[in-house]
């Protein structure tokens, strides 16, 4: 069991050489409809260099046979290689200890993992859980599903006009009643980053347990859940360079280990008799069944591949686009920036009058660029903003200066066919 | 692949600035509301029933562009028609909106043509026929009414998000 002490970062950001980097990645080189592909929906799912690609078939070559059975060669090479990645993901997010990383299928299945393995033991009736405004579908419907189960309340954090969260009013909403909290880091529909480690001290000091729904801030920023203190923290391969189907939960040792198991089966045993099973350890007991192997381990690769260029560098490059991005933006008459926060990321939800983001997403595709059009799998904040859709372009390290430009002209296109 | 540019062609962007018959009828013999979650797209049919002609029809909503002059050229198309001959519209709508109408063939899309080419777009395809299934709801809303949201049948909803 490795333990490893948090870094403190003193050297200066290196510039990315975008265009080496760009070379990693084979889908960037497609055309779309006659058009090189300006892939801006990177929220949605990030593409993948070769190098995890390589990872993957090497593996599958190679080293594939099931984890943690047979007494043979491959099964060992497999078990080592899987458990290996789980390291290169504590490292990553700078966990204590390796057994507090879990693989899941995803940031969904992460928290329902939660829900389930903590939720239904610890949440009951008249207790209440925070959620906030800006939430994804998928860190609102499974606490509606314990609410509901349990006679619970959720209570929600309301947003400004500029898509930040009201502090104060967060803090208000804390009683003797407060069971638990379950907030983004960032926001998947307006970008904002959420100052997250304010609100873990604040319900530490109420002694109530954090979730952070990491989806958008693992591949863009650099994390340390150690120094945010988060009690868990969530996020998916396939929006950080990997594959889908595999993604992370991390959760403080001491929690885990009180949770029940969310999924029973094979793996998180450790004897099973008609009368009695006893639980594996953690991570383990969370881990039933086979887990998708190959995936985790091209995770691991893709942690690897983001951490030699630096996730400091990668967040600076990636504010560097938004900005210019933001900016061009304005200057288009018509166009309006939805999500101004001021500690933002990569991602720019945008509304042109007279234009419905269906007609945008489908006009912008004839120009070969991808952008994502809809409510974003977070109803409540259109709702807020008093919008059916919006479209969003959502960037990643890869994405350069030029692609901003073809995002703006192709606007001007979409404006200029409705005109 | 298709050029989905074409699609946005002069009559459907006409339709979608200036939509004909736009507005709600009062005391309607049928009407029924459509909704495509995935976009957030609505829109309500209204329309007055005299025999089996459609003496009136109207439509509102919030819907793209595709959804709104087809919802457009949809009541302009019906109207004074039987009940009949719209349901034999709305079919042949569908079949060619999914790829599955022969054009060559006997039907009576007329200028509604302009929206073949949506075939090529299947994530869009939902936007186009919205209006016809909502038409076709509140044609079969009189004989089951229910005040239940969820189980009322003139609440059609397309789409899956």
């Amino acid at each position: 069991m490795t333990t490893i002490q948090t870094a403190r970062k003193t050297q200066a950001t290196p510039v990315l050489d975008i265009e080496r980097i760009r070379a990693d990645f084979p889908i960037l080189k497609l055309q779309v409809n006659g058009k090189p592909l300006v892939y801006l929906d990177n929220a949605a799912s990030s593409q993948m260099p070769r190098q995890v690609i390589d990872r993957l078939v090497r593996y599958q070559s190679t080293q594939h046979a099931n984890i943690n059975r047979a007494v043979h060669t491959l099964s060992e090479i497999a078990t080592n290689e899987f458990e290996g990645a789980r390291r290169k993901l504590q490292h990553f997010i700078h966990a204590r200890e390796e057994r507090e990383v879990i693989f899941t299928s995803g940031t969904t299945d992460a928290i329902n993992l939660v829900m389930h393995g903590y939720g239904r033991k610890f949440i009951g009736r008249g207790d209440e859980i925070i959620l906030t405004t800006l939430e994804h579908h998928s860190n609102i419907v499974p606490w509606q599903m314990l609410a509901e189960e349990k006679g619970a309340t959720i209570r929600v954090v309301p947003i400004n006009d500029a898509g930040e969260l009201l502090i104060d009013d967060y803090e208000k909403l804390f009683n003797e009643r407060t069971k638990f909290v379950s907030v983004m880091h960032v926001s998947n529909a307006l970008g904002t980053i959420n100052p997250i480690k304010q609100m873990i001290d604040f319900a530490h000091v109420h002694g109530v347990p954090v979730l952070v729904d990491g989806a958008q801030a693992a591949p863009h920023m650099s994390v340390d859940v150690q120094d945010l203190d988060c009690d868990f923290y969530a996020f998916s391969g396939h929006k950080l360079c990997g594959p889908t189907g595999i993604g992370i939960l991390y959760g403080k040792a001491a929690l885990l280990e009180r949770m029940q198991p969310f999924k029973g089966g094979g793996d998180m045993i450790l004897s099973v008799t008609f009368e009695k099973t006893t639980y594996n350890t953690i991570p383990h007991k969370f881990e039933a069944g086979t887990p998708p192997i190959a995936a985790a381990i091209g995770l691991g690769a893709a942690v690897d591949y983001l951490s030699a260029i630096g996730m400091d560098a990668i967040h600076a490059h990636e504010l560097s686009l938004l900005h210019y991005a933001s900016e061009q933006m304005a200057r288009l008459l018509g166009v309006r920036i939805i999500g101004t926060a001021e500690h933002k990321a990569a991602v720019l939800s945008f509304v042109v009058d007279g234009v419905h983001p269906h007609d945008i997403g489908t006009l912008l595709n004839e120009e070969g660029i991808a952008v994502r059009t809809g409510h974003h799998c977070a109803q409540p904040v259109m709702q807020r903003f008093k919008l059916p859709a919006t479209s969003r372009a959502s960037f990643a390290f890869y994405n350069n200066m030029a692609e901003v430009d073809a995002l703006i002209a192709g606007i001007r296109t979409v404006q200029k066919v409705f005109l | 692949m298709a050029d989905s540019r074409a699609l946005y062609q002069e009559v459907i962007l006409d339709h979608n600035k200036k939509p004909r018959n736009y507005g709600v009828l009062e005391q309607p013999s049928h009407h029924a509301a459509g909704h495509n979650p995935l976009c957030g797209d609505h829109i309500e049919v209204t329309l007055n029933l005299d025999g089996e002609c459609i003496a009136s029809i109207a439509f509102q909503g919030a819907a793209c562009a595709i959804c709104k002059a087809s919802a457009s050229m949809m009541t302009v198309a019906v109207k004074g028609k039987t009940r009949t001959e719209a349901e034999t519209l709305i079919h042949e709508f569908t079949d060619m909106a999914t790829g599955k109408l022969d054009l060559s063939g006997d039907h009576h899309i007329g200028r509604l043509v302009v929206f073949a080419g949506i075939a090529d777009l299947p994530v869009r395809v939902k936007c186009a026929i919205l209006p016809w299934h909502t038409l076709r709801a509140a044609f079969n809303a009189v004989e089951n009414m229910s005040t239940e949201a969820e189980h009322d049948p003139m609440h059609v909803t397309i789409g899956d998000a």
